[in-house]
């Protein structure tokens, strides 16, 4: 009843008064208040890429340090820091935020919305990111940065051996972006089940909302492990308690139980949206849709599954019963045949037709073969006798950058290539991408392929320095110039995008002639996204005509909704509509608490409980304001 | 008709619907990651129970005071369910009354939970299994602090008249979080009171 009624095609006033009803100022005040995904989606992108270079310095002095033997550019004690900060800065503040940015910007876009389910949420979300961020590298100015490894194996970590504020801004900087991480979690979950326009049904959702959505799923479960583990860390090191104490009855293995049951899902988490940016721009570039759909979602799913029984396989040398030992090793094997799945869909996709070979396909045709490499290291460590043979050395480290930034970062640099032009309405260069793409592809193999060999020549991770003549020169120097040359290739990139936002070819609504809803609406978007809410029939709605499709998804005539912020929401599984949602207006509250959620945990960090316990009554007050209703008759839904 | 503005499509509604909200479901989400949070909080308990060669390391914890408080709790939770089934019913009484008293046993609970915590033989730093025993229950009491909270704000709503038969998810969601607060009691319960009674070793 409610979506056959006829609509008649919406006007320039309905978009004069929605853009009214949308509009943040342009002021202090908009910017700091906005509530927009559009914004904050971009911020997060912004601030991630930000993280990714400071990570990358890092990187670049460690490889300066290491280029030859026995170079002392670095302490030893100043090397733990670097190497620390570089881990635990691309794990945890670049490579996830960076999805969180995209499907942000993205997610209410590809589901014909106005908005996330709770854009305040989304927004405190940011704050906590950025301010967690602050945190940690605040450590960088009083000199103690945290310098046990992104890993931070216990008893190293305990306040005896590591006396400092080190490990302190450690446990409580990841307790304080666990925190960002939850609530945006929470906010994917609940605008996947309800933000859907009317008929995309879950058979219908892009690819990638099934992978954010997955992994949403997984930080809901995976996250508290990781936190527990830091609340132990900090009560054993300032609370004098003993968790980790093997002297008290404690163990140092619990800390590696909870840090890899987190840390193994986590390795998913920052993989599966990349591979699901893939599968919607692959299909794109072959002119087709993806095939085996239904092939790639189970197989998403079931490495969200999987990815919780294989933590074990990172304390293969710790001396764990054979039987356990054997089941994890099984599991880390059996994990690859999802992931294959999906590989295979993407060359069936390719398969026989003339894919364009436009930059954002270059990125991901390089993100599959290094994908392919990272994965074959991968099983060849899942063997328990290889992985004592190998663990801990820089074979360990050649495999997780192969992962990492084979899955992660060449996806994320073929998203901004292919997303870009629906961001700022304009095309990023063609020919400094194909430059880009080049250099670091090449950068990246000269630079992280021989760490296969030294780590075969027994190069153990985490040394400063190293005496010359035991056959790790070459491959060394190598490692470091290409990390140069990779180095150059990002530089590229950012150049592309500095560029190319100021004077690119203008773009249009559509123009790699893609199928999904974000590429029907203008380029940049306007703040209300869409001006109708589309009703969705297909997978592919903008390629209906081409697939001679039966049914004709709608996406020029359809409901306005111009009674205030508002969108629809629909049933979670078949997108029936159920009602209409009141969305928030700009507000500073979500900023406010992550500043309050910032005094905290440096009250904590300082040990000063008072100041810690007027930063939680000052939570406590800001959020009741928060949740107070701002209309009373008649009440929104929220009430 | 409006044509020319669209049309206000609250009118193609259905009559009424029995969708959860959004914020239904953010509390939902909230309540399994708090949830996997005291699991992990119970694993790491027996996982260092099962390595220890005394367990626990001095006396059993006592039921005279946990007993009590857990039965306090489970009681309270009716109370909460027959509060929300009051606004329900339309009965913004029976809500009120229903809030206050659980509130109240909500209190209860933590000042007989902070006798158990005076009358403690050991404290988080005497071994392990003291971090753990204290964390884990301290974690509770914050989120029946939490709850409490929770409960006094809509209790105040509740005497404003915010809340009607249709429009009570701040009732409902408090009411979720009241259960879970509990049902995890329940697991601390079980795991720190009961099981060494059942698997404690010397």
């Amino acid at each position: 009843m409610a979506t056959t009624a006829p609509y008649s095609a919406p006007t320039a006033e309905t978009a004069a008064h929605l853009d009214e009803i949308w509009h943040t100022p342009h002021t202090l005040y908009g910017r700091l208040a906005t509530v927009d995904h559009k914004i904050i989606g971009i911020r997060y992108l912004v601030t991630s890429f930000v993280f990714l270079i400071l990570g990358g310095l890092e990187a670049a002095i460690m490889r300066a340090q290491l280029a030859q033997p026995n170079l002392h550019l670095l302490s030893a004690e100043a090397y733990n820091q670097i190497f620390t900060m570089h881990g635990t800065t691309m794990i945890i503040w670049y490579a996830a935020p960076i999805l969180s940015g995209f499907s942000n910007y993205l997610w209410p876009l590809l589901f014909g919305s106005r908005d996330m389910a709770l854009p305040r949420i989304n927004a405190l979300s940011y704050w906590l990111f950025l301010f967690s961020g602050i945190f940690l590298y605040s450590s960088a100015f009083v000199g103690q940065m945290p310098d046990r490894g992104w890993f931070a194996y216990a008893p190293m970590t305990e306040l005896r051996y590591s006396p400092a504020l080190n490990m302190d801004f450690y446990a409580l900087g990841i307790l304080f972006i666990t925190i960002s991480t939850t609530v945006g979690s929470i906010n994917f979950v609940v605008t996947m089940l309800k933000m859907r326009a009317p008929g995309m049904s879950i058979n219908r959702m892009p690819i990638m909302a099934w992978s954010t959505a997955t992994i949403s799923l997984m930080a809901l479960f995976a996250l508290p492990s990781l936190s527990a583990a830091c609340v132990f860390l900090f009560f054993d090191r300032r609370l004098a308690m003993h968790f980790f104490d093997s002297t008290q009855g404690g163990s140092p293995l619990l800390w590696q139980h909870l840090f890899w049951i987190f840390g193994h899902p986590w390795v998913y988490i920052v993989v599966l949206p990349a591979m699901g940016m893939a599968s919607m721009i692959i299909p794109t570039f072959c002119r087709r849709p993806l095939a085996g759909y239904g092939y790639v979602v189970m197989s998403t799913i079931m490495t969200g599954l999987i990815g919780f029984g294989v933590w074990v396989h990172h304390m293969f040398a710790t001396g764990l019963p054979p039987m356990a030992m054997s089941f994890f090793s099984a599991a880390s094997l059996t994990i690859v045949i999802p992931s294959a799945v999906t590989v295979f869909a993407w060359i069936a996709t390719l398969w026989d037709s003339k894919p364009v070979m436009r930059t954002p396909m270059l990125f991901l045709l390089g993100f599959v073969l290094l994908f392919v490499i990272g994965g074959v290291s991968g099983v060849m460590t899942a063997a328990l006798p290889f992985d004592w043979q190998l663990t801990d050395t820089y074979f360990v480290v050649a495999h997780i950058h192969y992962v990492l930034v084979g899955i992660n970062l060449f996806p994320v640099v073929a998203a901004v290539y292919y997303w870009f032009p629906k961001m700022t309405g304009r095309m990023m260069s063609e020919r400094l991408g194909r430059w880009n793409f080049w250099v670091m592809f090449i950068g990246f193999n000269l630079g992280f392929f021989p760490m296969h060999i030294s780590g075969l020549l027994g190069m153990p991770r985490r040394i400063y320095t190293y005496s010359g003549g035991l056959g790790w020169d070459a491959a060394n120097m190598i490692s470091s110039i290409g990390a140069y040359v990779f180095a150059i290739g990002v530089l590229l990139f950012l150049i592309n995008v500095i560029k190319s936002r100021r004077d690119g070819a203008i773009a249009g609504d559509n123009p790699w002639d893609a199928s999904t809803l974000e590429w029907s609406v203008p380029s940049p978007p306007p703040e209300y996204n869409f001006l109708v809410i589309p009703t969705v029939r297909s997978r592919d709605p903008l390629w209906e005509d081409r697939l001679a499709l039966p049914e004709r998804s709608s996406v020029r005539e359809g409901p306005t909704l111009t009674e205030g912020r508002e969108t629809l929401a629909t049933t979670p599984l078949d997108a029936e509509l159920a009602r209409v949602l009141h969305m928030p207006e700009d507000t500073l509250i979500p900023l406010v608490l992550a500043l309050v959620m910032l005094v905290l945990f440096y009250g904590l960090l300082l040990r000063a409980w008072w100041l810690a316990g007027v930063a939680l009554f000052g939570a406590y007050v800001v959020i009741n304001i928060w949740l107070w209703p701002k209309r009373h008759a008649p009440l929104s839904e929220e009430g | 008709m409006a044509a020319s503005i669209g049309m206000d499509s609250r009118h193609l509604l259905p009559p009424s619907t029995r969708e959860h909200p959004p914020g239904w479901w953010a509390m939902v989400c909230l309540i399994i990651t708090e949830g996997a949070l005291f699991a992990y909080f119970l694993f790491s308990y027996f996982y260092l129970a099962s390595m220890a060669p005394q367990w626990p390391p001095n006396r059993l914890p006592e039921l005279r005071l946990a007993g009590p408080n857990t039965i306090i709790l489970i009681v309270s939770s009716f109370v909460m369910w027959w509060s929300e089934r009051g606004i329900k019913a339309g009965q913004q009484m029976r809500l009120r009354i229903g809030l206050l008293v659980t509130a109240i046993m909500g209190i209860v609970f933590l000042v007989i939970q902070s006798r158990e915590y005076a009358g403690l033989k050991f404290t988080a730093s005497s071994h392990a299994y003291g971090s753990l025993f204290i964390t884990i229950t301290a974690f509770h009491f914050a989120h029946v602090v939490v709850g409490v909270l929770m409960m006094l704000t809509t209790q105040l709503r509740a005497w404003l008249g915010h809340f009607t038969e249709r429009h009570h998810l701040a009732v409902t969601n408090t009411a979720l979080y009241w259960h879970f607060v509990d049902i995890v009691w329940l697991f601390v319960f079980a795991s720190l009171y009961l099981s060494p009674r059942i698997w404690g070793h010397t």
